[in-house]
């Protein structure tokens, strides 16, 4: 499996194969506190990889860096051949890098249909002079919608279609903002505990989900706490603890590595991190 | 006071040009508030530029009345680019308090003698519509009676054009808002960085939002000074902007219909409290208040509205699906 | 408390007030009692000149007044409307001249207001300056930091209240206001001991802090209503109160100015109750900045200002910290009230004209700080005054509000702030 994926033995950094985006010296700093410190890493193009590790890591934060949604103290990284440090996050999502919110960003006074079609890009239709032209956006707008509502039948939320968004439940929610991301035609989603607050009955389908859009072409970049989900389909998976990549690898040989087990376990006193989660690990030695 | 004279006072003040100017204003805070969440409390800026914009054109450029209204719209564009451009990134309460500061600092400088050879000061300027009531085309006898209260033929014309003037710009923003474009816009209400997330310029959008919304006011600014032919900085004060938010708020904010029904019904109902208090003050009922004083049982409600529809309803009477939320 | 209930106690407020308002009532020609205003600020190069006579006019009907010490004059009248305005030239005082023979006459303009400035002109434009600008700096130096003292006490209340809850206090203005009015009732109108008339209205107007927290923002923070609704809930309550205030105290100002002794510092002139109000607003200071540092509820204050749930989880008494910090907000606003309306007039308005400069410290100083909120406070009085020796004094408020949007937009976390604060 290493093999496929990265150049040599998988080690924190290592080469990738055919890496979709390459990060450099990514650096963030609050206050005194340096939240993260990415020397070097790469994410593996058309896979899934996890990004796992202990609360206050800087998981999140390293999301945000990535998407524009927050500024590095220093630091570049190459999305797809073309540098992104520095680009606001809008012009980030236009280049094909979606992501999704750790607590749910459905638009709730807005339809789930409305909420789909927004995903959609360069609308002719968001201009300002041209929304008066109806015609000039008619077509498109027709077809974004049929998109829209293959997208809505593929995640089974085309019965709650004229719902407003709000009205949706927390694991439906998940869903759509998954399906929302999708519109924009991505070629990497990065998604921020997809699972978190999701019911069980509607975890197998996100995952197939998940799988599916591997299928499709998508590269995907998950944060997650879940280390069933984690074993289940990613391909590579990354750990971070305390700002740095300390280390990557197949599922397999990542939650047997010490290194990993330390990273949780050293963590554990100051946080709040599950037992559930220790025994998941150890289990998968 | 009899029925008759109240009654017709109050039928008078749902239609009044000063009704109008602030329905305009309403739409365009529901521009800015009901579809874009922005908490602009700066809008009498925006109305007053409208109304020193015309007015200062037309007497001291000597420009015609559409030259006048362009640069009334100009100006409430510039100052909602100059607003804009800083403070649309900041959250959301520091942009309330950066344009009421705004609009009072605008108001306490045209107001002063300094400014005073361009905006006449305290004093105002005046007469500036001479113009807009030579193109009224009604026979000069043409007259008409609501109850106690007459109109004259140019009375009748101000309000006819005041109304279609509300006409076009509900048009135009329903236009506006049911495209893909008003879509982004509902998007930055509920949450900007999902917006973002999804590739939008959110910021592009508000500042076009702030403009869009602005424009509209300035044009109630000049329905709103026209009527009279003065425009003076006391008709721009914070009391103004209060008055805006608490017809967009009775109405429902992210309706059209919301400001225009909430108007209608706030200036009627204050007609009509207004009148019966006045009676009963007349007839010796209210012995803790002078008549002089009935004006600012006015304000006092309008506070108590504004308290009263923000904690129990903040979608307005008529605001059915709930379309509005504030991002706290 | 349901929906019911805190309508009914928003609504009690009112009628409490109402109420109350009932003895204030007047005969139909009093002066006090009429709603409409008309004054300005008689003065030849920034010097006042007193003792003219100014008369009203509209309809045959006319009120008089004369200038005060200080140039300034109000005049009462009961409709609305233009009327005119005249000096009476007889009784310019020799060293001062009208800048042009007709401009004796002024037109007020109370259409669509309740309130209209008139200027007349005296002097001419090209007369030398009759103090030298190193002398102005120290006189505006002084008054710019007496002002700021003043705004510094009302600023930490709005600092405490908005670092605990989160509120940017829209109605935190009319707690000033009330503070005034309650001195002046008791000072001027009821003729009460000057200690004892400012205690009586810090105590009113602490109660009334309480007050409103308890009927309106405790059960509004149950409900978890949005901070942004909030605060449109705060204007809201600003203007009932407002004019409510008015109703209760009608639209004229209030005077206190009488009885005290004038004082020279060099080239300041200033008295005994300016001296003793900057003491006063000193100690004030000190004993805030004290209680936040030393005691045990100011520091779980502080703890609540940083972090209300990390505060809640190590035991403290989140609500009980908010009652205090109300009744500390409001007792400190409602001294800043007194002390303002013994030097400056007070009107029914004043707390809410006051209101935007106490945002401007606020922010400057870096909102939630209260450290900040004063020395934001002291650089805004300061500047404010200052501004003055260049600039038209009519425009020193609007001096004190660029600073505000300007400090909004080049560095939202104010001078003194945490940069995480914002955003």
């Amino acid at each position: 499996m290493a093999n496929e994926i990265a150049i040599g033995a998988a080690a924190p950094g290592c080469k990738k194969v055919d890496p979709i985006l390459v990060a450099d010296h990514v650096i963030r700093q609050f206050g005194g506190l340096t939240a993260v410190n990415v020397e070097h890493v790469e994410i593996p193009r058309g896979k899934i990889t996890a990004l796992i590790g202990p609360n206050g890591a800087g998981k999140t934060t390293f999301f945000n860096l990535l998407t524009g949604f927050d500024k590095p103290n220093s630091g570049t990284w190459i999305f797809d051949g073309k540098n992104l440090a520095g680009v606001p996050s809008f012009k980030v999502a236009r280049r094909g890098m979606i992501r999704t919110f750790q607590l749910t960003k459905a638009l709730s006074l807005l339809t789930v249909i409305d909420n789909m079609r927004l995903g959609a890009q360069r609308q002719l239709g968001e201009g300002f002079w041209a929304s008066f032209a109806r015609p000039l956006w008619k077509a498109q707008e027709t077809q974004i919608t049929t998109k829209a509502d293959e997208l809505l039948k593929r995640f089974k939320l085309d019965a709650k279609r004229e719902d407003y968004a709000g009205s949706l439940s927390g694991g439906q929610r998940k869903l759509l903002e998954m399906a929302r991301a999708l519109m924009g035609d991505p070629k990497l989603v990065m998604l921020d505990e997809p699972m978190a607050g999701v019911n069980p009955a509607l975890t197998q389908s996100l995952l197939e989900h998940i799988k599916d859009l591997k299928s499709n072409g998508t590269t995907v970049l998950f944060v997650e706490h879940d280390m069933h989900m984690v074993r289940h389909i990613s391909d590579w998976v990354i750990v971070m603890a305390e700002g740095k990549i300390v280390a990557e690898g197949p599922p397999a040989q990542v939650m047997s590595d010490q290194a990993v087990i330390d990273a949780y376990l050293g963590a554990h006193a100051d946080t709040d991190l599950g037992t559930v989660e220790i025994k998941a690990i150890k289990a998968g030695k | 006071m009899d029925l008759i004279g109240i009654l017709s006072l109050a039928g008078n003040e749902l239609i009044s040009p000063m009704t109008v100017g602030y329905i305009l204003c309403g739409i365009g805070l529901a521009v800015h508030f009901g579809y874009t969440g922005l908490l602009n409390f700066g809008q009498a800026a925006f109305a007053a530029l409208g109304g020193y914009g015309f007015a200062i054109a037309t007497l001291d450029f000597g420009w015609n009345i559409w030259g006048s209204i362009l640069f009334g719209l100009l100006c409430s564009m510039g100052f909602a680019a100059i607003l804009g451009i800083p403070t649309l990134r900041l959250r959301a309460d520091y942009l309330a308090i950066v344009t009421i500061a705004a609009a009072q600092a605008l108001r306490f400088y045209v107001g002063s003698s300094t400014a005073e050879p361009i905006t006449g000061g305290s004093a105002g300027v005046s007469q500036f519509g001479e113009e807009f009531y030579g193109l009224n085309p009604l026979p000069e006898d043409f007259t008409w009676n609501l109850g106690t209260v007459a109109f004259t033929s140019d009375e009748i014309w101000m309000r006819i054009v005041a109304w279609v003037v509300v006409g076009i710009a509900v048009v135009f923003i329903l236009a506006l808002t049911r495209s893909p474009w008003g879509r982004v816009l509902k998007g930055i209400r509920e949450d900007e960085d999902a917006v973002r997330a999804l590739g939008k310029n959110v910021f592009s959008y508000k500042l076009q939002a702030l403009v869009i919304g602005g424009s509209i006011a300035s044009l109630g600014g000049m329905v709103f000074v026209m009527s009279s032919q003065t425009n003076q900085p006391s008709n721009w004060g914070t009391n103004f902007t209060f008055i805006t938010w608490t017809i967009l708020l009775l109405g429902g904010a992210a309706t059209m219909l919301g400001p225009i029904v909430g108007g209608m019904v706030f200036f009627g109902m204050m007609t009509l409290i207004e009148s019966v208090l006045g009676v009963l003050v007349d007839a010796g009922l209210m012995p803790f208040l002078a008549i002089e004083q009935v004006a600012q049982i006015r304000f006092l409600l309008v506070g108590l509205i504004l308290m009263i529809l923000v904690i129990f309803r903040p979608q307005g009477f008529f605001g059915n699906k709930k379309e509005i939320q504030f991002n706290g | 408390m349901g929906r019911f209930g805190q309508l009914i106690s928003v609504l009690a407020i009112l009628f409490s007030l109402v109420f109350a308002a009932a003895p204030s009532a007047h005969a139909a020609e009093d002066p006090s009692t009429f709603a409409y205003t008309i004054a300005g600020t008689l003065q030849q190069d920034d010097v006042p000149i007193p003792g003219v006579k100014i008369t009203a006019s509209q309809d045959g009907k006319s009120y008089g007044t004369e200038s005060d010490e200080f140039g300034e004059w109000t005049i009462m009248v009961p409709t609305d409307g233009k009327w005119s305005v005249e000096l009476d030239t007889a009784t310019i005082p020799a060293e001062f001249k009208l800048a042009s023979a007709d401009g004796a006459v002024g037109e007020a303009d109370l259409v669509q207001t309740d309130f209209a400035a008139v200027l007349f002109k005296f002097g001419n434009a090209d007369v030398v300056e009759t103090q030298s600008v190193w002398e102005q700096l120290v006189i505006r130096t002084f008054a710019g930091f007496n002002f700021g003292l003043m705004l510094a006490i009302a600023a930490i209340g709005i600092t405490l209240i908005y670092g605990t809850t989160g509120l940017n206090n829209f109605a935190h203005g009319e707690m000033v206001t009330l503070g005034a009015m309650i001195m002046w009732l008791c000072f001027s109108f009821f003729s009460m001991n000057v200690i004892i008339s400012g205690l009586i209205a810090v105590a009113a107007v602490t109660a009334f802090g309480w007050f409103q927290d308890a009927a309106i923002w405790k059960p509004l923070r149950k409900r978890r209503l949005g901070l942004n609704q909030m605060m449109i809930v705060s204007i809201g309550f600003g203007i009932t109160a407002r004019y409510v205030l008015l109703l209760l105290f009608q639209g004229d100002t209030k005077d206190m100015s009488g009885g005290q002794t004038i004082i020279q510092l060099g080239p300041i002139f200033t008295s005994d109750v300016t001296l003793i109000s900057m003491l006063i607003s000193i100690l004030a200071l000190g004993g805030v900045a004290l209680f936040l540092t030393r005691t045990r509820i100011g520091k779980a204050t502080r703890a609540v200002s940083d972090n209300a749930p990390l505060a809640a989880s190590t035991g403290i008494d989140v609500e009980k910290i908010i009652r205090i910090v109300w009744l500390l907000a409001a007792a400190l606003t409602g001294l800043a009230g007194v002390l303002y309306g013994l030097q400056f007039q007070a009107s029914w308005s004043v707390g809410f004209d006051l209101l935007l400069l106490l945002f401007a410290a606020v922010t400057l100083g870096g909102l939630g700080t209260s450290l900040g909120a004063a020395v934001g406070a002291l650089i805004i009085g300061l500047v404010v005054e200052i501004s003055t020796i260049w600039m038209p004094s009519e425009l020193k408020y609007v001096t004190g509000l660029v600073i505000l949007i300007v400090i909004l937009i080049v560095r939202p976390q104010g001078v003194l702030g945490k940069k995480q604060r914002i955003g």
